[in-house]
């Protein structure tokens, strides 16, 4: 282990220690803030629990992630062929990423209902954005003499696009994935907060009403790993297929 | 034979190429020496078509076409090579391209390495090996074209004085053993007298021939040749009393 790891690993425990420390003195009750050490307990005790749900909004992560991706590409690829299709879409990619997603969420529960595919929608929205515009800004990136030698071999947009433009844009692309994975987890739990009957955001909701804050910080715990594993997946992956950087 | 007549090039501001003209003999080897910015690189972006020709034709073998754009392989500074593919993939991407028989220009491809001093680097991946490699790495690519043309631009100016000479004699190679028919453009006056058979001297906007030089000198020729270094004086004299 290196310093800077011990460093940040001794900030973790000193908090954690205040914090305990200032619960106990105090005798604040844990219907406020519970104790680190109560949270822990929480947080693996109540696995049966948290489990199920953890899946729930992990599924609508994932699934939010394939239909971004499944929108994102085929458009970033229409916007690089036909630069006329992205100077007249642009104005509004831009203009949808300035309204808040937060306030989509109760409209996507009533055209959607309660299941996950409201969630799965604004997973998909909240993430579609980054990754569209980095692997269109990773296509344009290729060079203009590799883009010469292509042409002078023969070939056509679509053998460009596979053989050039594609790997070419991949670290691009895996970027703008970091970045999308990691929000993903917000625009499921708020779908989750508005209307739903399962999920880690349902759970917080549940368990917020009832004072169980011990069970909403087990949740937020639960779903920061999630958060921080999705982003270890995505890198590892990133190692594995873009081996050249 | 490549013949070039009355091209014409021209930007908004600036006029490039006027009337220029220009004969390749087959199998021959011809340098095009000009100062930088005399539109040397404009006359190959109008040659491998990146940019259209206002006027003039281009004529390959007897047949007049718009640009060479496939008729001819094109080697510049750059090695252009894809970092996510091994040195064989790389100089197998034509071939894949064009299509075509598939093991038999993988054969080949692996003779040329061996040729040309390659042998065994074939799974390595560009960065892992020295400029010179990556370069003769393109050539082997150039060579996959499979066209009789090849147009060179400054394709030694990023090397290192001795891997640049040892390069040279494989650019030799291209004339000698592919029999191929051979367009460089540089501004290195000394490589263009050891490699060309014709050494064209250009002018300034608008691109004009100044002068030509038939070296008598029988390749594979030294740069010390006393020959060679007066030609080469002279050249730079011209060269000088352009700017």
């Amino acid at each position: 282990m290196n310093r800077s790891r011990v460093v940040s690993l001794l900030i973790v425990v000193v908090l954690l220690c205040l914090w305990e420390g200032y619960c106990r003195f105090f005798s604040v009750p844990d219907f406020i803030l519970p104790t680190p050490s109560e949270i822990f307990q929480t947080t693996v005790r109540q696995t049966p629990l948290l489990l199920p749900h953890a899946a729930v909004t992990a599924l609508e992560i994932v699934l939010g992630i394939a239909l971004s991706l499944l929108v994102a590409i085929p458009l970033a690829i229409l916007m690089f062929a036909h630069p006329s299709i992205e100077e007249a879409l642009s104005p509004f990619l831009v203009a949808s990423q300035s309204i808040p997603v937060f306030a989509l969420a109760p409209l996507l529960v009533i055209w959607l209902g309660y299941g996950i595919a409201s969630k799965v929608l604004m997973a998909a929205i909240i993430i579609f954005f980054p990754i569209t515009v980095s692997l269109l800004e990773g296509f344009k990136n290729c060079g203009h003499d590799y883009v010469v030698l292509f042409r002078l071999m023969g070939a056509g947009f679509g053998t460009r696009m596979k053989l050039l433009f594609w790997p070419w844009a991949l670290p691009f692309f895996f970027a703008g994935l970091k970045v999308g994975v990691t929000v993903a987890t917000i625009g499921a739990v708020i779908g989750e907060w508005v209307g739903s009957q399962q999920g880690l955001g349902y759970l917080m909701i549940q368990s917020n009403a009832r004072l169980r804050v011990d069970m909403v910080f087990a949740a937020i715990l639960w779903l920061s790993l999630m958060g921080l594993g999705m982003w270890k997946l995505v890198n590892f992956l990133e190692k594995r297929v873009v081996r050249w950087n | 034979m490549l013949t070039v007549s009355h091209l014409c090039k021209s930007f908004p501001d600036l006029n490039v190429l006027e009337n220029f003209s220009l004969t390749v003999p087959r199998n021959g080897f011809t340098a095009l020496v000009g100062p930088s910015g005399c539109g040397k690189s404009t006359f190959f972006d109008v040659l491998t078509g990146v940019e259209n020709k206002d006027s003039g034709d281009i004529r390959w073998l007897g047949e007049s076409m718009a640009n060479l754009g496939k008729k001819a392989a094109y080697m510049q500074q750059k090695d252009l090579l894809l970092p996510w593919l091994s040195l064989l993939d790389n100089a197998l991407l034509p071939t894949r391209i064009q299509g075509g028989n598939r093991r038999e220009s993988r054969e080949k491809a692996l003779a040329h390495f061996q040729r040309l001093g390659l042998g065994g680097f074939e799974n390595y991946t560009p960065q892992k090996v020295s400029g010179g490699m990556r370069q003769r790495c393109a050539l082997v690519r150039t060579l996959m074209f499979e066209t009789e043309l090849v147009l060179l631009d400054e394709p030694l100016s990023a090397l290192d004085a001795i891997t640049r000479r040892s390069l040279q004699s494989l650019l030799l190679l291209l004339q000698s053993e592919f029999k191929k028919t051979i367009l460089m453009i540089t501004h290195d006056v000394e490589e263009a007298l050891l490699l060309a058979d014709e050494v064209f001297v250009l002018s300034q906007l608008p691109m004009q021939v100044r002068e030509c030089f038939v070296p008598s000198i029988p390749k594979p020729r030294k740069g010390s040749d006393p020959e060679l270094i007066r030609i080469k004086e002279h050249i730079l004299e011209e060269l000088q009393g352009e700017l």
